[in-house]
């Protein structure tokens, strides 16, 4: 006997709606004209309307990212000139950072989920959500438009003097960049709101689902973060055009503090990606592994820790700028403890797991590439946070390893996990589940090729953002292409059968995972106004799975 | 619960307030407007914040040249400014007493006595400006002016326009917002019940007011 069918007969597993239900229309069949969609103040309908956008912009950003690494190919030019190349690595960054891994989880997830979650019927501010796919939306038709017209070759974090002398077309992408922050904060800003005043009745705040603690906590960096960038990115475009000499040393102006401000927003943004991905492996790893989450509370205040501590990190970004020895030591300390947070979290995962009836799902599948991404790229973070080994590593292919690793790699899993384990809750429709694990394990090898190589790369000296290379590079610059190869190949499977399914794919019980998650008491799809009759009751914890063993001696303490 | 369908019978009386679908009362919906307002108003002081930071390091770097620059701001205009703010400020507090006590005329009174005075600023700030242009003390590459010649005066003038232009900005946006309020107002819209619109667009203006009060004695007092 399976594992998952010997839980499915425990005592309160959660019934399916009732017959009579059935015939309700789901937001999906409710209007189905352009306009209805366009204008929608629905939020599970923007969270789709978002998970289309940013997966365009997925493409749009690893197309620019398979371009970098064939010209990396050869020692010499490959396939595009320097100025290209350059230009071709700046727009991979920005577009991935602030139109897929910013935005993506929040955006899609986020939306579609957390009034689920939450009990409610929508967000608290349905015009302003909507307001932020299309400000979203604006900032990126900008942005695009000056990578048309000239692109820019600064790299994403637009150091200065360089990004406020380069004549390429600077202002147009910062300014794109400063729109889509205010559509950042207005999510965040929602998120924050809705979870304090739209709770069920009965969802207290330690019954919150992890997956909303971890937006809250996101939408926390969002609102506090993002303005300081918003105001740096204007002074960059003003001193660019009307050269103020903010940034400009030979004004009398200061590049570092530059990187003070771009980091105090950029290395807490780290954690608006990679927070919204610990969320959602919380909920993946307790419904595939058929236990409530251990730890709870912990989990649920390491997203808090995570959030506070981020902000005090960003001076580990400039342990080679001139900074004091003293600076150094304490911005490692701080950053540190970043991993105390996440340790936690992990740990947590770990018990999780622990004596669960696993249900190897592709969604868990993810959940295991996640832990290993997380704690391979958390610890060579550690490494990173020590003054003394990022001075060799600093601005190496270990850096960027590392941060594809954490950043990239954590939620490129999560993402993914998130897009299995609800898709049936949002379109209503099943996937096959063996091209799902056949695709999770392509992915999974595809990006261990691509970066375990860079980190050898990095740590034989090889820098970033470089055109050109030595020979004794090729071998692992060549492995890493194929990686890539690999990884796009993987992504590529994974786009045919969701797409099929989402045409031909068989119809999805309600609840086909036998979750408990709150967001699951609903249809799947569920309807325009989330619930039709009665409220349901939120009595028990969101993650609250019965032991098996204890279920059947009910005595037993 | 509050039905949105349910119309004032009375002729003259104020609209019921419109409670939206997804809310479960009035006072959720009354709730979650201001917080969502106190946390934009967050954002908007970390956004000055960041124009503080740099004042902050500069005047540490060049504290002479900043010193010798704030001393060419002209005083007299800046205080009737901060006096034409705060007076400003009242009024629209006043919009918020006699919005609750639904008196919609005196509203659109006070709201057209705020928005005078916020043009009032802005026409004084032009002068301001119109005379730092004709004296060259501009911005970064741009400082033409003969008077003070330290290292890093041009830095306090970048300085001085980004964050009182900046400023000016939202001077501008906060007339747009009262402005939409009073036509509200205009339609007897606000009660006891109803005055959500008003108390938000005023907490804006006090946050209009607030930034300058900063802005002030950092850029011409001290």
């Amino acid at each position: 006997m399976s594992p998952s069918s010997s839980i499915a007969a425990e005592p309160g597993a959660v019934p399916a709606p009732d017959e009579h239900h059935e015939h309700h229309p789901s937001y999906l069949t409710d209007g189905t004209t352009v306009k209805s969609w366009l204008l929608t103040l629905d939020h599970k309908r923007i969270g789709v309307m978002y998970l289309i956008w940013v997966l365009l912009f997925f493409l749009i950003g690893g197309i620019y990212a398979l371009i970098v690494r064939l010209e990396l190919l050869t020692p010499g030019p490959t396939i595009i000139d320097a100025m290209t190349y350059n230009r071709a690595f700046t727009m991979h960054g920005v577009v991935m950072i602030f139109l897929f891994m910013i935005p993506a989880i929040p955006g899609a997830f986020g939306n579609f989920m957390l009034p689920l979650m939450l009990g409610a019927k929508d967000v608290a501010f349905p015009k302003l959500n909507l307001t932020s796919l299309y400000l979203l939306l604006g900032g990126a038709a900008i942005a695009i438009w000056g990578m048309i017209n000239g692109g820019m070759d600064t790299g994403w974090t637009f150091y200065t003097p360089y990004s406020t002398h380069t004549t390429t077309t600077v202002a147009p992408i910062l300014f794109g960049a400063f729109i889509i922050g205010f559509s950042s904060i207005a999510t965040g800003l929602n998120f924050i709101v809705t979870t304090h005043t739209m709770r069920a009745p009965g969802i207290t705040w330690f019954k919150l689902p992890l997956f909303v603690w971890a937006m809250y906590a996101t939408a926390c960096i969002q609102v506090l973060a993002t303005p300081v960038l918003g105001l740096v990115l204007l002074l960059v475009v003003g001193e660019h055009l009307f050269h103020f000499g903010i940034f400009d040393p030979a004004l009398g102006g200061d590049p570092v503090l530059f990187q003070h401000l771009f980091w105090f927003y950029s290395h807490p943004a780290v954690y608006i990606m990679v927070l919204p991905a610990f969320g959602v492996m919380s909920e993946v790893v307790a419904a595939f592994s058929r236990k409530n989450i251990f730890g709870y509370r912990a989990v649920a205040f390491s997203s808090l820790g995570i959030a506070f501590v981020g902000f005090f990190a960003w001076g580990h970004h400039m342990f080679v700028s001139g900074q004091s020895t003293f600076n150094a030591g304490v911005f490692a300390v701080l950053t540190m403890l970043v991993g105390v947070f996440t340790a936690i979290k992990v740990f947590n995962w770990v018990g999780t797991v622990y004596k669960g009836a696993v249900d190897f799902k592709t969604p868990f599948a993810y959940f295991c590439g996640f832990l290993y991404f997380t704690v391979f790229g958390g610890m060579t973070g550690v490494a990173f946070a020590t003054a003394s080994l990022d001075v060799p590593w600093h601005d190496t292919y270990f850096v960027v390893a590392h941060f594809h690793f954490i950043m990239v790699g954590a939620t490129i899993m999560a993402f993914m996990a998130a897009l299995h384990y609800w898709f049936p809750k949002m379109f209503g429709k099943m996937y096959h589940e063996g091209w799902g694990l056949v695709s999770a394990a392509l992915i999974i090898l595809g990006f261990n090729a691509t970066f375990i190589p860079q980190f050898l790369l990095g740590n034989a000296g090889m820098p970033r953002r470089y055109y050109e290379y030595p020979e004794r590079y090729q071998t692992l610059n060549v492995a890493s292409t194929a990686g890539a190869s690999l990884l796009a190949f993987g992504f590529l499977i994974s786009a045919i059968y969701l797409t099929y399914a989402l045409v031909y794919g068989r119809r999805a019980a309600s609840n086909p995972w036998r979750s408990r998650g709150y967001e699951w008491l609903t249809e799947s799809p569920p309807p325009t106004h989330n619930f039709v009759g009665p409220q349901p009751t939120y009595s028990e914890e969101p993650h609250f799975y019965v032991d098996p063993k204890k279920a059947e001696v009910p005595d037993a303490v | 619960m509050q039905s949105s369908s349910a119309v004032a019978g009375t002729a003259g009386a104020p609209p019921v307030p419109q409670v939206a679908a997804h809310f479960a009362s009035l006072e959720v919906q009354n709730h979650a407007a201001r917080l969502g307002m106190w946390l934009f108003l967050a954002t908007e002081i970390l956004l000055f914040a960041g124009l503080f930071v740099c004042y902050a390091c500069y005047r540490f770097l060049f504290p002479d040249a900043f010193a010798a620059a704030s001393r060419e701001l002209n005083l007299l205009m800046g205080t009737i400014n901060t006096l034409v703010l705060i007076t400003s400020s009242f009024t629209a507090a006043m919009a918020v007493h006699y919005a609750k006590e639904a008196q919609n005329k005196k509203v659109v009174a006070m709201f057209v006595l705020t928005i005078l005075m916020a043009l009032g600023f802005l026409v004084i700030k032009y002068f301001e400006y119109a005379h730092k242009f004709h004296e060259g003390q501009l911005p970064g590459a741009y400082y033409r002016f003969e008077g003070i010649q330290l290292p890093g005066v041009s830095m306090y003038f970048t300085i001085y326009f980004l964050s009182t232009g900046l400023h000016a900005f939202h001077v501008i946006i906060g007339m747009a917002v009262l402005a939409w309020v009073t036509t509200k107002a205009m339609r007897n819209e606000f009660s006891y019940r109803n005055y959500t619109a008003v108390e938000l667009g005023s907490m804006y203006w006090h946050l209009v007011d607030l930034v300058w009060i900063f802005l002030f004695p950092m850029l011409y007092l001290i």
